[in-house]
């Protein structure tokens, strides 16, 4: 519409309000994804046999495989003989209590919002802790441990409920899944876990705090969250990393299993440092997220906000195999500056009946690149499934862009499968219009963004809608000028 | 109220705008009437702040003050207001949560406290009974499938709940049926009424509006200038004889 530069394409650097490092002294293992380090790894947490042969066991697949290349995504290739797979606080890797925590560390949480003194904590929330590799705190284990719910760091939960982990562990993301999952599986080092006994109700939200401190480390968390029969839960997660010049990779691994009746509804606000303007530094998320519903008419719903990374490569996934399971996914992911997002989900149906929504909303600005990647399954058994998919991508200025890459394979003739997808633009005329109302060009992004987004904010529970709304409005800041 | 003088603005290359001046007075209406593509838009726009337009000469002064380097909402705030010939649609974004963002921004801007959802509500619900204005409209989102004439509307309301100094009118008659004419023109002379220092700049292609809100002066304006001023039977004029006249005159 004009020569002279567009008022959108003003792009000006905001600053990462967590970007900041604790200091504290780190015992680290040695650099490098081997053997050693494995060892080194699974003799820190003093783990059982088992676990040190599955982890060997990943480690030798790992070394066969490379690294996929089919995400739209751009990167240099990771010196994974560089990276730093387990940092802890050198005062120990394991507190048996709040109090022995070092304080530089509870003074991190305070100041990203999240107090770890249970008197402090928002009422309704338990939270588990990670820092770096380890599980600082777990608030609310005597409420929970009423209610017969687990909930503990994934290293607790391998001396205490190892019949548990030994079932499931790997029964929905297997050691050999995928590249990143399989790097996770030799090198993970902590995380959560989660079992809600037969038909009960969680009685609070559970949540993780997943936070990056150490240069050079990366991050290899796992959870695993099983809800038995009838029961149900809540699960959030949140995380955030310093700003630092170089990349740092996060590669998580989730595994949701529900048995019959059961309800599992998995929410995640990611805000790991982008990276600046220019590209430089930020996280690499390539996380594998995929839940089952084991048993009948049970229902597995993933909702994301997905706001941070450098690189953001995720689908969380849901295997219907259970007859009459219901696989939801709401999605909104967000890239600015030089981001880059390919995330989307999969929706297997394998049981009669199943049915499965997918809602995602793209949103890109400045030189982001956002694209949506999904499939749709229905094997031969899955009679009368149901898919609803809808993929809505909007853009702010020129220099931005979108991509749609939907899968669809039926081998059910009974099955149906609908997809809409559309895009559209916050223009120029959009922003002059509420600008010449008196709205600041920010506030109408926001409001803009907010409506575009509005069915998956609802998703959220009520107070990571909150958060959610704020970041949303934070990463698009400077978007237009 | 509002001085240009000798104002030059293009779009790219091309100017549009080729040294035009114009002074209202508090409580004047000035009318503009010209052919398709003399100018009339833009000129709203620059006056308005569209960044779209750069102003490569001449200046623009409100209320005393020099308003070429503000920001469109800065001069929202400072109380110009523009009704677009074509409103924009925003999916997604409700229209009475725009319209109260829209107020407590300007309100923002001068300094007073912004207003309760309750008290928006019923000052909203005021000032669409005076223009009758279907409620329903209000639940959709802003411009949303609205038609021509329900967009029109949606502008006089603005104009009637920002309660500007200044209003422009682009061609906020053009598209409307006789009633709904009527009832922008009713919801203009209500704002003109409530404080006899308010301004309007009223651009259209036609006499009718001109016979509901009388102008004090009449503009032509061909090519990126005003070629003559005059009072209300100018309008009348240009209506029977058209422009040919005028540009055999200016040449
Ligand atoms: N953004 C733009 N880019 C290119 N040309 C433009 C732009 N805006 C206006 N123009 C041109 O400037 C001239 C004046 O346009 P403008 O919209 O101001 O006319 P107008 O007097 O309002 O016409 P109408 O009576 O049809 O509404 C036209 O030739 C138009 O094509
Ligand atoms: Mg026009």
């Amino acid at each position: 519409m004009t020569s002279e530069p567009d008022a959108i394409s003003r792009v000006t650097d905001r600053d990462y309000q967590y970007g900041f490092v604790t200091a504290i002294e780190q015992e680290t293992a040695p650099p490098g994804v081997n053997e050693e380090v494995v060892r080194f790894i699974s003799a820190k947490k003093e783990e059982p046999p088992f676990m040190l042969e599955w982890r060997l066991r990943a480690l030798r697949r790992w070394q066969e495989m490379i690294e996929p290349q089919w995400a739209f995504v751009h990167y240099p290739p990771i010196d994974y003989d560089n990276v730093i797979c387990y940092a802890a606080p050198k005062t120990g890797a394991k507190y048996q209590s709040i109090d022995e925590v070092p304080k530089e560390i509870l003074a991190t949480y305070e100041k990203l919002g999240i107090p770890l003194h249970e008197q402090s904590r928002l009422a309704g929330v338990a939270v588990d802790a990670v820092f770096d590799s380890v599980s600082i705190a777990t608030t609310f284990q005597d409420t929970l441990a009423k209610a017969g719910v687990l909930f503990c760091s994934f290293s607790e939960a391998v001396h205490r409920y190892p019949e548990l982990v030994q079932k499931y562990l790997g029964s929905v993301v297997p050691y050999n899944d995928n590249y990143f999952a399989t790097l996770n599986s030799a090198m993970f080092s902590d995380g959560s876990f989660v079992y809600i006994p037969p038909g009960v109700t969680c009685p609070l939200e559970l949540s993780t705090y997943f936070r990056i401190n150490q240069q050079r480390s990366g991050q290899f968390e796992r959870t695993l969250i099983i809800a038995d029969r009838g029961s149900s839960v809540s699960y959030l997660e949140g995380c955030t990393a310093p700003q630092r010049d170089e990349n740092q990779l996060h590669a998580a691994v989730v595994e949701l299993v529900a048995l019959e009746d059961a309800t599992i509804k998995y929410s995640t606000v990611q805000n790991w440092y982008p990276g600046d303007e220019n590209g430089k530094g930020g996280i690499y998320n390539f996380v594998t997220k995929r839940g089952i519903c084991l048993g009948a008419r049970s229902r597995i719903s993933w909702t994301q906000v997905e706001t941070g990374s450098s690189i953001t490569w995720k689908y969380p996934s849901c295997i219907l195999k259970g007859d009459n399971s219901v696989g939801e996914f709401y999605s909104v992911a967000v890239t600015n500056k030089c981001q880059q997002a390919d995330t989307g989900t999969k929706m297997i149906h394998i049981g009669k009946n199943t049915k499965s929504t997918i809602v995602s909303k793209g949103i890109s600005a400045g030189k982001g690149q956002n694209a949506y990647r999904g499939l749709v399954r229905m094997q031969k058994g899955a009679e009368n499934a149901r898919n609803f998919s809808q993929c809505d991508s909007l853009l702010i200025g020129d220099t931005c862009g979108a991509h749609t890459f939907p899968y669809i394979e039926s081998k059910n003739p009974t099955a149906k499968i609908e997809h809409e997808a559309t895009t559209s633009k916050i223009g120029e005329d959009q922003l002059f219009y509420c600008k010449q109302r008196g709205i600041s060009a920010e506030d109408a992004v926001s409001m803009i963004v907010h409506g575009f987004c509005k069915e998956i904010l609802q998703e959220l529970p009520m107070e990571f809608a909150i958060e959610a709304r704020q970041l949303l409005a934070v990463s698009l800041e400077g978007s237009v000028g | 109220m509002l001085t240009i003088r000798d104002l030059c603005a293009s779009v790219g290359d091309k100017e549009i705008l080729k040294g035009l001046s114009l002074s209202i007075r508090p409580g004047e209406v000035h009318a503009i009437m010209g052919l398709n593509g003399s100018g009339k838009s833009t000129l709203a726009n620059v006056i308005a702040g569209h960044s779209g337009y750069e102003v490569t000469s001449g200046s623009m002064e409100f209320r005393a003050k020099d308003i070429t380097a503000l920001e469109p909402d800065e001069r929202a705030g400072e109380g110009i207001f523009l009704a677009f010939q074509y409103p924009v649609e925003l999916p997604g974004v409700l229209t009475t949560y725009f319209l109260r963002t829209a107020l407590n921004s300007i309100r923002a801007y001068r300094g007073e406290e912004a207003i309760g959802v309750r008290d928006f509500s019923a000052l909203l619900a005021e000032k669409a009974e005076a223009i009758h204005l279907d409620k329903e409209l209000l639940k959709r989102c802003v411009n949303e499938g609205f038609s021509g004439g329900e967009k029109k509307r949606l502008e006089i309301l603005q104009l009637a709940l920002l309660n500007p100094h200044l209003a422009v009118l682009d061609e906020t008659d053009s598209g409307l049926d006789i009633d709904a004419l009527r009832a922008v023109a009713e919801g203009v002379n209500a704002v003109r009424k409530s404080d006899p220092d308010k301004s309007f700049l009223v651009i259209t292609h036609y006499q009718r509006l001109l016979e509901y809100i009388v102008p004090d002066v009449v503009h032509i304006m061909i090519d990126g200038r005003i070629v003559r001023s005059g009072d209300k039977t100018l309008a009348l004029e240009v209506e029977e004889r058209g422009y040919e006249w005028l540009r055999e005159e200016v040449r």
